[in-house]
Protein backbone atom coordinates (compact mmCIF):
# COMPACT_ATOMS: atom_id res chain seq x y z
CA UNK A 1 0.00 0.00 0.00
CA UNK A 2 1.16 3.50 -0.75
CA UNK A 3 1.99 5.45 2.38
CA UNK A 4 0.02 8.66 2.67
CA UNK A 5 1.36 12.00 3.64
CA UNK A 6 0.69 13.37 7.10
CA UNK A 7 0.05 17.03 7.76
CA UNK A 8 1.41 19.51 10.30
CA UNK A 9 0.20 18.70 13.78
CA UNK A 10 -0.98 15.20 12.84
CA UNK A 11 2.30 13.41 13.46
CA UNK A 12 2.51 11.28 16.59
CA UNK A 13 5.99 10.14 17.49
CA UNK A 14 7.59 9.04 20.76
CA UNK A 15 10.53 11.45 20.32
CA UNK A 16 10.62 15.21 20.88
CA UNK A 17 11.44 18.01 18.49
CA UNK A 18 13.05 21.20 19.78
CA UNK A 19 13.81 23.97 17.33
CA UNK A 20 15.43 27.39 17.50
CA UNK A 21 14.64 30.42 15.39
CA UNK A 22 15.85 34.00 15.14
CA UNK A 23 17.72 36.29 12.81
CA UNK A 24 21.43 35.92 12.12
CA UNK A 25 23.38 37.13 15.12
CA UNK A 26 20.67 36.26 17.64
CA UNK A 27 22.86 33.56 19.19
CA UNK A 28 20.40 30.72 18.59
CA UNK A 29 23.04 28.32 17.24
CA UNK A 30 25.17 28.74 20.36
CA UNK A 31 22.13 28.06 22.50
CA UNK A 32 20.98 24.95 20.66
CA UNK A 33 24.53 23.54 20.77
CA UNK A 34 24.63 24.04 24.55
CA UNK A 35 21.20 22.44 24.89
CA UNK A 36 22.42 19.39 22.99
CA UNK A 37 25.52 19.08 25.22
CA UNK A 38 23.31 19.09 28.28
CA UNK A 39 20.80 16.56 26.92
CA UNK A 40 23.64 14.22 25.90
CA UNK A 41 25.25 14.53 29.31
CA UNK A 42 21.91 13.61 30.85
CA UNK A 43 21.95 10.43 28.77
CA UNK A 44 19.36 11.26 26.11
CA UNK A 45 19.74 10.25 22.50
CA UNK A 46 19.88 13.44 20.48
CA UNK A 47 19.96 14.19 16.81
CA UNK A 48 20.91 17.54 15.33
CA UNK A 49 19.55 18.86 12.06
CA UNK A 50 20.57 22.07 10.39
CA UNK A 51 18.71 24.27 7.90
CA UNK A 52 19.65 23.84 4.27
CA UNK A 53 21.81 20.78 4.71
CA UNK A 54 20.41 17.88 2.72
CA UNK A 55 23.12 16.49 0.42
CA UNK A 56 20.54 15.99 -2.30
CA UNK A 57 19.63 19.63 -2.65
CA UNK A 58 22.84 21.25 -1.43
CA UNK A 59 24.51 21.21 -4.81
CA UNK A 60 21.53 22.75 -6.60
CA UNK A 61 21.11 25.43 -3.95
CA UNK A 62 24.80 26.22 -3.99
CA UNK A 63 24.82 26.52 -7.76
CA UNK A 64 21.70 28.67 -7.77
CA UNK A 65 23.07 30.98 -5.09
CA UNK A 66 26.47 31.28 -6.70
CA UNK A 67 25.02 32.23 -10.05
CA UNK A 68 22.35 34.35 -8.37
CA UNK A 69 19.73 32.54 -10.36
CA UNK A 70 17.22 32.15 -7.56
CA UNK A 71 14.00 34.14 -7.65
CA UNK A 72 11.68 34.45 -4.62
CA UNK A 73 9.63 31.45 -5.81
CA UNK A 74 12.53 29.14 -6.68
CA UNK A 75 14.31 30.20 -3.48
CA UNK A 76 11.19 29.21 -1.57
CA UNK A 77 10.68 25.90 -3.36
CA UNK A 78 14.31 24.76 -3.24
CA UNK A 79 14.40 25.31 0.52
CA UNK A 80 11.12 23.44 0.92
CA UNK A 81 12.63 20.58 -1.08
CA UNK A 82 15.68 20.54 1.15
CA UNK A 83 13.47 20.58 4.21
CA UNK A 84 11.29 17.75 2.86
CA UNK A 85 14.38 15.61 2.28
CA UNK A 86 15.59 16.27 5.81
CA UNK A 87 12.12 15.60 7.23
CA UNK A 88 11.96 12.26 5.46
CA UNK A 89 15.54 11.24 6.26
CA UNK A 90 16.72 13.08 9.38
CA UNK A 91 13.72 14.16 11.39
CA UNK A 92 10.99 11.53 11.20
CA UNK A 93 13.20 8.42 11.63
CA UNK A 94 14.89 9.64 14.86
CA UNK A 95 11.55 10.89 16.21
CA UNK A 96 10.04 7.47 15.52
CA UNK A 97 12.91 5.86 17.40
CA UNK A 98 12.19 8.06 20.40
CA UNK A 99 15.18 10.40 20.06
CA UNK A 100 15.31 14.11 20.82
CA UNK A 101 15.71 16.02 17.60
CA UNK A 102 17.21 19.51 17.69
CA UNK A 103 16.92 21.81 14.71
CA UNK A 104 18.76 25.04 14.06
CA UNK A 105 16.09 26.92 12.07
CA UNK A 106 12.84 25.32 11.02
CA UNK A 107 9.83 26.12 8.83
CA UNK A 108 9.44 29.54 10.46
CA UNK A 109 12.71 30.61 8.83
CA UNK A 110 11.13 29.89 5.47
CA UNK A 111 7.92 31.69 6.38
CA UNK A 112 9.85 34.77 7.49
CA UNK A 113 12.32 34.90 4.60
CA UNK A 114 9.96 33.98 1.79
CA UNK A 115 7.28 36.41 2.88
CA UNK A 116 9.94 39.11 3.25
CA UNK A 117 10.72 38.35 -0.41
CA UNK A 118 7.11 38.90 -1.43
CA UNK A 119 5.88 35.30 -1.54
CA UNK A 120 2.27 34.85 -0.45
CA UNK A 121 2.14 34.03 3.30
CA UNK A 122 -0.62 31.43 3.05
CA UNK A 123 0.97 29.75 0.05
CA UNK A 124 4.29 29.22 1.79
CA UNK A 125 2.54 27.95 4.92
CA UNK A 126 0.66 25.48 2.76
CA UNK A 127 3.87 24.32 1.15
CA UNK A 128 5.19 23.12 4.52
CA UNK A 129 2.04 21.25 5.60
CA UNK A 130 4.06 18.01 5.68
CA UNK A 131 6.34 19.31 8.45
CA UNK A 132 6.32 17.82 11.94
CA UNK A 133 5.02 20.28 14.51
CA UNK A 134 7.80 20.97 17.03
CA UNK A 135 7.38 20.08 20.69
CA UNK A 136 8.87 23.48 21.47
CA UNK A 137 9.91 26.30 19.21
CA UNK A 138 12.24 28.92 20.69
CA UNK A 139 12.44 32.38 19.18
CA UNK A 140 15.53 34.39 20.10
CA UNK A 141 14.40 37.98 20.10
CA UNK A 142 17.06 40.58 19.49
CA UNK A 143 17.15 44.12 18.17
CA UNK A 144 18.44 44.66 14.68
CA UNK A 145 21.18 46.98 15.99
CA UNK A 146 22.50 44.37 18.43
CA UNK A 147 22.42 41.61 15.78
CA UNK A 148 24.28 43.83 13.32
CA UNK A 149 26.98 44.56 15.87
CA UNK A 150 27.51 40.85 16.55
CA UNK A 151 27.62 39.91 12.88
CA UNK A 152 29.86 42.69 11.70
CA UNK A 153 32.22 42.10 14.61
CA UNK A 154 32.40 38.37 14.03
CA UNK A 155 31.99 36.83 10.63
CA UNK A 156 33.90 38.05 7.59
CA UNK A 157 31.18 39.15 5.25
CA UNK A 158 27.45 39.25 4.90
CA UNK A 159 26.29 36.93 2.14
CA UNK A 160 24.29 38.05 -0.88
CA UNK A 161 21.00 36.23 -0.15
CA UNK A 162 21.25 36.71 3.63
CA UNK A 163 21.32 40.42 2.97
CA UNK A 164 18.38 40.12 0.60
CA UNK A 165 20.48 41.71 -2.15
CA UNK A 166 18.25 39.93 -4.69
CA UNK A 167 15.45 42.21 -3.49
CA UNK A 168 17.28 45.30 -4.74
CA UNK A 169 16.43 47.17 -1.56
CA UNK A 170 19.75 48.95 -1.60
CA UNK A 171 23.06 48.71 -3.46
CA UNK A 172 24.89 48.85 -0.15
CA UNK A 173 25.07 45.33 1.31
CA UNK A 174 24.96 46.49 4.93
CA UNK A 175 21.98 48.72 4.31
CA UNK A 176 20.25 45.96 2.34
CA UNK A 177 20.89 43.53 5.20
CA UNK A 178 19.41 45.98 7.66
CA UNK A 179 16.25 46.49 5.60
CA UNK A 180 15.78 42.83 4.78
CA UNK A 181 16.42 41.51 8.29
CA UNK A 182 14.06 44.18 9.58
CA UNK A 183 11.30 42.68 7.46
CA UNK A 184 12.21 39.23 8.72
CA UNK A 185 11.91 40.36 12.34
CA UNK A 186 8.42 41.68 11.58
CA UNK A 187 7.46 38.28 10.21
CA UNK A 188 8.91 36.44 13.22
CA UNK A 189 7.03 38.68 15.61
CA UNK A 190 3.75 37.81 13.86
CA UNK A 191 4.51 34.11 14.23
CA UNK A 192 5.13 34.22 17.98
CA UNK A 193 1.41 34.06 18.73
CA UNK A 194 0.42 32.27 15.52
CA UNK A 195 2.61 29.26 16.37
CA UNK A 196 3.07 29.68 20.11
CA UNK A 197 6.82 30.23 19.90
CA UNK A 198 8.66 30.56 23.22
CA UNK A 199 10.41 33.92 23.26
CA UNK A 200 13.89 34.10 24.73
CA UNK A 201 15.40 37.53 25.33
CA UNK A 202 18.63 37.20 23.35
CA UNK A 203 20.13 40.28 25.00
CA UNK A 204 20.52 38.35 28.25
CA UNK A 205 23.77 36.57 29.07
CA UNK A 206 24.41 33.24 27.37
CA UNK A 207 24.16 31.47 30.73
CA UNK A 208 20.82 33.04 31.62
CA UNK A 209 19.31 32.16 28.26
CA UNK A 210 20.55 28.59 28.50
CA UNK A 211 19.17 28.18 32.02
CA UNK A 212 15.75 29.33 30.80
CA UNK A 213 15.85 26.96 27.84
CA UNK A 214 16.82 23.98 29.95
CA UNK A 215 14.07 24.62 32.43
CA UNK A 216 11.45 24.81 29.70
CA UNK A 217 12.77 21.75 27.86
CA UNK A 218 12.83 19.77 31.09
CA UNK A 219 9.07 20.18 31.29
CA UNK A 220 8.53 18.20 28.11
CA UNK A 221 10.96 15.34 28.61
CA UNK A 222 8.69 13.11 30.70
CA UNK A 223 8.29 9.71 29.08
CA UNK A 224 11.27 9.97 26.75
CA UNK A 225 13.99 7.36 26.62
CA UNK A 226 17.53 7.67 27.86
CA UNK A 227 20.15 5.61 26.11
CA UNK A 228 21.67 2.50 27.63
CA UNK A 229 24.33 2.32 24.95
CA UNK A 230 27.55 4.17 25.61
CA UNK A 231 28.73 6.51 22.93
CA UNK A 232 31.25 5.16 20.44
CA UNK A 233 34.11 7.18 21.92
CA UNK A 234 33.58 5.44 25.23
CA UNK A 235 33.40 2.06 23.51
CA UNK A 236 36.61 2.87 21.70
CA UNK A 237 38.51 3.54 24.88
CA UNK A 238 37.09 0.37 26.38
CA UNK A 239 38.25 -1.65 23.40
CA UNK A 240 41.72 -0.13 23.66
CA UNK A 241 41.93 -1.00 27.33
CA UNK A 242 41.10 -4.66 26.86
CA UNK A 243 42.98 -5.32 23.63
CA UNK A 244 46.47 -6.79 24.16
CA UNK A 245 49.53 -4.69 23.30
CA UNK B 1 -8.86 35.59 -24.51
CA UNK B 2 -7.94 37.91 -21.66
CA UNK B 3 -4.74 38.27 -19.72
CA UNK B 4 -3.03 35.32 -18.12
CA UNK B 5 -4.06 34.13 -14.67
CA UNK B 6 -2.56 31.87 -12.06
CA UNK B 7 -4.44 28.87 -10.72
CA UNK B 8 -4.05 30.30 -7.22
CA UNK B 9 -4.46 33.80 -5.93
CA UNK B 10 -0.82 34.73 -6.26
CA UNK B 11 2.10 33.55 -8.29
CA UNK B 12 5.46 35.12 -8.96
CA UNK B 13 5.97 38.36 -6.99
CA UNK B 14 8.17 39.88 -9.68
CA UNK B 15 6.02 39.12 -12.73
CA UNK B 16 3.47 41.51 -14.26
CA UNK B 17 0.87 39.32 -15.97
CA UNK B 18 -0.45 42.12 -18.15
CA UNK B 19 2.89 42.10 -20.01
CA UNK B 20 2.50 38.53 -21.24
CA UNK B 21 1.41 38.54 -24.87
CA UNK B 22 2.15 35.05 -26.19
CA UNK B 23 0.18 31.80 -26.06
CA UNK B 24 0.80 28.85 -23.79
CA UNK B 25 0.14 25.39 -25.22
CA UNK B 26 0.54 22.29 -23.10
CA UNK B 27 0.81 18.71 -24.32
CA UNK B 28 0.00 16.22 -21.57
CA UNK B 29 -0.39 12.49 -21.27
CA UNK B 30 1.17 9.42 -19.72
CA UNK B 31 4.48 7.91 -20.79
CA UNK B 32 4.79 6.53 -24.29
CA UNK B 33 1.71 8.27 -25.62
CA UNK B 34 3.62 10.16 -28.30
CA UNK B 35 3.79 13.55 -26.64
CA UNK B 36 7.25 14.45 -27.88
CA UNK B 37 6.46 13.29 -31.42
CA UNK B 38 3.45 15.56 -31.56
CA UNK B 39 5.23 18.43 -29.85
CA UNK B 40 7.89 18.20 -32.57
CA UNK B 41 5.29 18.18 -35.33
CA UNK B 42 3.45 21.08 -33.75
CA UNK B 43 6.57 23.18 -33.50
CA UNK B 44 7.30 22.65 -37.17
CA UNK B 45 3.75 23.49 -38.17
CA UNK B 46 3.59 26.60 -35.96
CA UNK B 47 6.86 27.92 -37.32
CA UNK B 48 5.77 27.22 -40.89
CA UNK B 49 2.65 29.27 -40.23
CA UNK B 50 4.70 32.19 -38.90
CA UNK B 51 4.77 31.78 -35.12
CA UNK B 52 7.89 32.03 -33.03
CA UNK B 53 7.99 28.93 -30.79
CA UNK B 54 9.71 28.09 -27.55
CA UNK B 55 9.54 24.37 -26.92
CA UNK B 56 10.39 23.01 -23.51
CA UNK B 57 9.91 19.93 -21.38
CA UNK B 58 10.33 18.58 -17.86
CA UNK B 59 13.61 18.33 -15.94
CA UNK B 60 15.49 20.56 -18.30
CA UNK B 61 15.86 23.63 -16.13
CA UNK B 62 19.22 25.23 -15.61
CA UNK B 63 18.68 25.30 -11.87
CA UNK B 64 17.48 21.87 -10.84
CA UNK B 65 17.68 19.79 -14.01
CA UNK B 66 21.06 18.25 -13.26
CA UNK B 67 20.25 17.68 -9.62
CA UNK B 68 17.09 15.85 -10.59
CA UNK B 69 18.98 13.53 -12.91
CA UNK B 70 21.47 12.76 -10.15
CA UNK B 71 18.73 12.19 -7.61
CA UNK B 72 16.89 9.81 -9.90
CA UNK B 73 20.07 7.84 -10.47
CA UNK B 74 20.46 7.43 -6.73
CA UNK B 75 16.75 6.56 -6.22
CA UNK B 76 16.81 8.49 -2.97
CA UNK B 77 13.82 10.78 -3.28
CA UNK B 78 10.90 10.44 -0.90
CA UNK B 79 7.43 11.30 -2.18
CA UNK B 80 7.16 14.79 -0.70
CA UNK B 81 10.75 15.68 -1.57
CA UNK B 82 10.32 14.46 -5.12
CA UNK B 83 7.15 16.52 -5.54
CA UNK B 84 8.88 19.66 -4.31
CA UNK B 85 12.03 19.07 -6.33
CA UNK B 86 10.02 18.74 -9.52
CA UNK B 87 7.97 21.79 -8.55
CA UNK B 88 11.19 23.79 -8.07
CA UNK B 89 12.44 22.74 -11.45
CA UNK B 90 9.10 23.62 -13.00
CA UNK B 91 8.97 27.04 -11.29
CA UNK B 92 12.44 27.79 -12.60
CA UNK B 93 11.44 26.90 -16.16
CA UNK B 94 8.17 28.78 -15.95
CA UNK B 95 9.70 31.95 -14.56
CA UNK B 96 12.99 31.98 -16.45
CA UNK B 97 12.07 30.42 -19.81
CA UNK B 98 8.36 30.37 -20.47
CA UNK B 99 7.33 33.72 -18.98
CA UNK B 100 10.10 35.70 -20.75
CA UNK B 101 9.08 34.00 -24.03
CA UNK B 102 5.43 34.86 -23.43
CA UNK B 103 6.44 38.42 -22.71
CA UNK B 104 8.20 38.48 -26.08
CA UNK B 105 5.06 37.21 -27.81
CA UNK B 106 6.17 33.63 -28.47
CA UNK B 107 4.00 30.56 -28.62
CA UNK B 108 5.28 28.46 -25.74
CA UNK B 109 4.86 24.76 -26.36
CA UNK B 110 5.55 22.58 -23.37
CA UNK B 111 5.76 18.82 -23.26
CA UNK B 112 4.11 18.16 -19.85
CA UNK B 113 3.09 20.75 -17.27
CA UNK B 114 1.97 20.67 -13.65
CA UNK B 115 -0.57 17.92 -14.38
CA UNK B 116 2.13 15.27 -14.85
CA UNK B 117 3.82 16.47 -11.69
CA UNK B 118 0.56 16.35 -9.76
CA UNK B 119 -0.32 12.88 -11.09
CA UNK B 120 3.07 11.54 -10.04
CA UNK B 121 2.70 13.03 -6.56
CA UNK B 122 -0.84 11.72 -6.13
CA UNK B 123 -0.03 8.12 -7.04
CA UNK B 124 2.71 8.32 -4.42
CA UNK B 125 0.23 9.15 -1.68
CA UNK B 126 0.70 12.90 -1.35
CA UNK B 127 -2.29 14.79 0.00
CA UNK B 128 -4.46 16.04 -2.94
CA UNK B 129 -5.16 19.46 -1.44
CA UNK B 130 -1.48 19.98 -0.68
CA UNK B 131 -0.48 18.91 -4.18
CA UNK B 132 -2.96 21.31 -5.75
CA UNK B 133 -1.78 24.18 -3.60
CA UNK B 134 1.94 23.57 -4.16
CA UNK B 135 1.40 23.90 -7.93
CA UNK B 136 -1.07 26.75 -7.96
CA UNK B 137 1.58 29.34 -8.89
CA UNK B 138 1.35 27.97 -12.45
CA UNK B 139 -0.15 30.02 -15.24
CA UNK B 140 -3.42 28.70 -16.60
CA UNK B 141 -2.48 27.54 -20.12
CA UNK B 142 -4.48 28.62 -23.14
CA UNK B 143 -4.98 24.98 -24.02
CA UNK B 144 -4.09 21.60 -22.56
CA UNK B 145 -4.02 18.89 -25.19
CA UNK B 146 -4.38 15.60 -23.37
CA UNK B 147 -3.23 12.66 -25.43
CA UNK B 148 -5.02 9.65 -24.06
CA UNK B 149 -4.43 5.97 -24.60
CA UNK B 150 -5.94 2.82 -23.18
CA UNK B 151 -3.69 0.93 -20.80
CA UNK B 152 -3.42 -2.01 -23.25
CA UNK B 153 -2.23 0.29 -26.04
CA UNK B 154 0.19 2.05 -23.72
CA UNK B 155 1.89 -1.17 -22.63
CA UNK B 156 2.31 -2.34 -26.20
CA UNK B 157 3.94 0.95 -27.17
CA UNK B 158 6.36 1.13 -24.30
CA UNK B 159 7.46 -2.46 -24.68
CA UNK B 160 8.06 -1.92 -28.39
CA UNK B 161 9.87 1.38 -28.01
CA UNK B 162 12.07 1.92 -25.02
CA UNK B 163 11.66 -0.93 -22.62
CA UNK B 164 10.92 -0.28 -18.98
CA UNK B 165 12.57 2.50 -17.08
CA UNK B 166 12.76 2.41 -13.30
CA UNK B 167 10.87 5.61 -12.61
CA UNK B 168 8.32 5.20 -15.33
CA UNK B 169 7.55 1.84 -13.79
CA UNK B 170 7.11 3.46 -10.40
CA UNK B 171 9.40 0.82 -8.90
CA UNK B 172 9.90 3.02 -5.87
CA UNK B 173 6.27 2.26 -5.02
CA UNK B 174 6.75 -1.54 -4.96
CA UNK B 175 3.46 -2.09 -6.72
CA UNK B 176 4.20 -5.45 -8.29
CA UNK B 177 6.51 -8.42 -8.10
CA UNK B 178 8.42 -7.52 -11.20
CA UNK B 179 9.00 -4.62 -13.57
CA UNK B 180 6.09 -5.59 -15.79
CA UNK B 181 3.44 -5.85 -13.05
CA UNK B 182 4.74 -2.73 -11.41
CA UNK B 183 4.65 -0.80 -14.68
CA UNK B 184 1.09 -1.86 -15.47
CA UNK B 185 -0.20 -0.95 -12.02
CA UNK B 186 1.67 2.37 -11.97
CA UNK B 187 0.46 3.43 -15.40
CA UNK B 188 -3.12 2.45 -14.49
CA UNK B 189 -2.96 4.72 -11.48
CA UNK B 190 -1.44 7.57 -13.45
CA UNK B 191 -4.09 7.22 -16.12
CA UNK B 192 -6.79 7.41 -13.44
CA UNK B 193 -5.28 10.64 -12.08
CA UNK B 194 -5.09 12.18 -15.55
CA UNK B 195 -8.69 11.23 -16.28
CA UNK B 196 -9.77 12.84 -13.00
CA UNK B 197 -7.94 16.03 -13.90
CA UNK B 198 -9.35 16.17 -17.44
CA UNK B 199 -12.66 17.69 -16.38
CA UNK B 200 -11.30 19.71 -13.50
CA UNK B 201 -8.69 21.48 -15.64
CA UNK B 202 -10.58 21.56 -18.91
CA UNK B 203 -8.28 19.27 -20.90
CA UNK B 204 -8.87 18.87 -24.61
CA UNK B 205 -8.82 15.09 -24.72
CA UNK B 206 -7.65 13.37 -27.88
CA UNK B 207 -7.81 9.60 -28.07
CA UNK B 208 -4.59 8.55 -29.73
CA UNK B 209 -4.18 5.81 -32.27
CA UNK B 210 -1.20 4.38 -34.13
CA UNK B 211 -2.05 6.71 -37.02
CA UNK B 212 0.14 9.71 -36.22
CA UNK B 213 -1.11 11.91 -39.09
CA UNK B 214 -4.71 11.43 -38.04
CA UNK B 215 -3.99 12.28 -34.40
CA UNK B 216 -1.98 15.32 -35.44
CA UNK B 217 -4.87 16.62 -37.57
CA UNK B 218 -7.09 16.43 -34.47
CA UNK B 219 -4.53 18.37 -32.46
CA UNK B 220 -4.22 21.06 -35.11
CA UNK B 221 -8.00 21.35 -35.19
CA UNK B 222 -8.05 22.16 -31.49
CA UNK B 223 -5.19 24.63 -31.63
CA UNK B 224 -6.09 26.62 -34.75
CA UNK B 225 -8.91 28.71 -33.20
CA UNK B 226 -6.62 29.66 -30.36
CA UNK B 227 -4.01 31.09 -32.71
CA UNK B 228 -6.56 33.31 -34.41
CA UNK B 229 -7.89 34.94 -31.25
CA UNK B 230 -5.88 37.92 -29.99
CA UNK B 231 -4.75 38.19 -26.39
Amino acid sequence: MTPTMKMYGKHRFPGRLFIVEGIDGSGKSTQVALLQKWLESEGYVTFFSEWNSSPLVREVTRRGKKKRKLTPMTFSLIHATDFADRTEHHIIPPLKSGALVLADRYIYTAFARDVARGVDPSWVRGLYQFAVKPTLGFYFRISLEEAMKRILGGRDAIKYYEAGMDMKLSDDIEESFRLFQGRIIEEYEKMVSEYGLVVIDASLSIEEQQAQMRQIVLGSLAGTKKTRIRKWVDLNTMVKKVSPK
Amino acid sequence: MGRFEYYGEKGFPEVDLSELKGKLIVIEGTDGVGRSTHAGLLKQWLENTGHAVLDTGMTRSALAGEGLKEAKEGHTLGAVTMTLFYATDFADRLENEMIPALRAGFVVLTDRYIYSLMARALVRGADPEWVRQVHDFALKPDIVVYLRVTIEELITRVVQNAGFNYWESGMDLHLGEDLYDSFVEYQKRLLREFDNMAAQYNFQTIETSPNIEEVFEHIKGRIEPLLRSPR
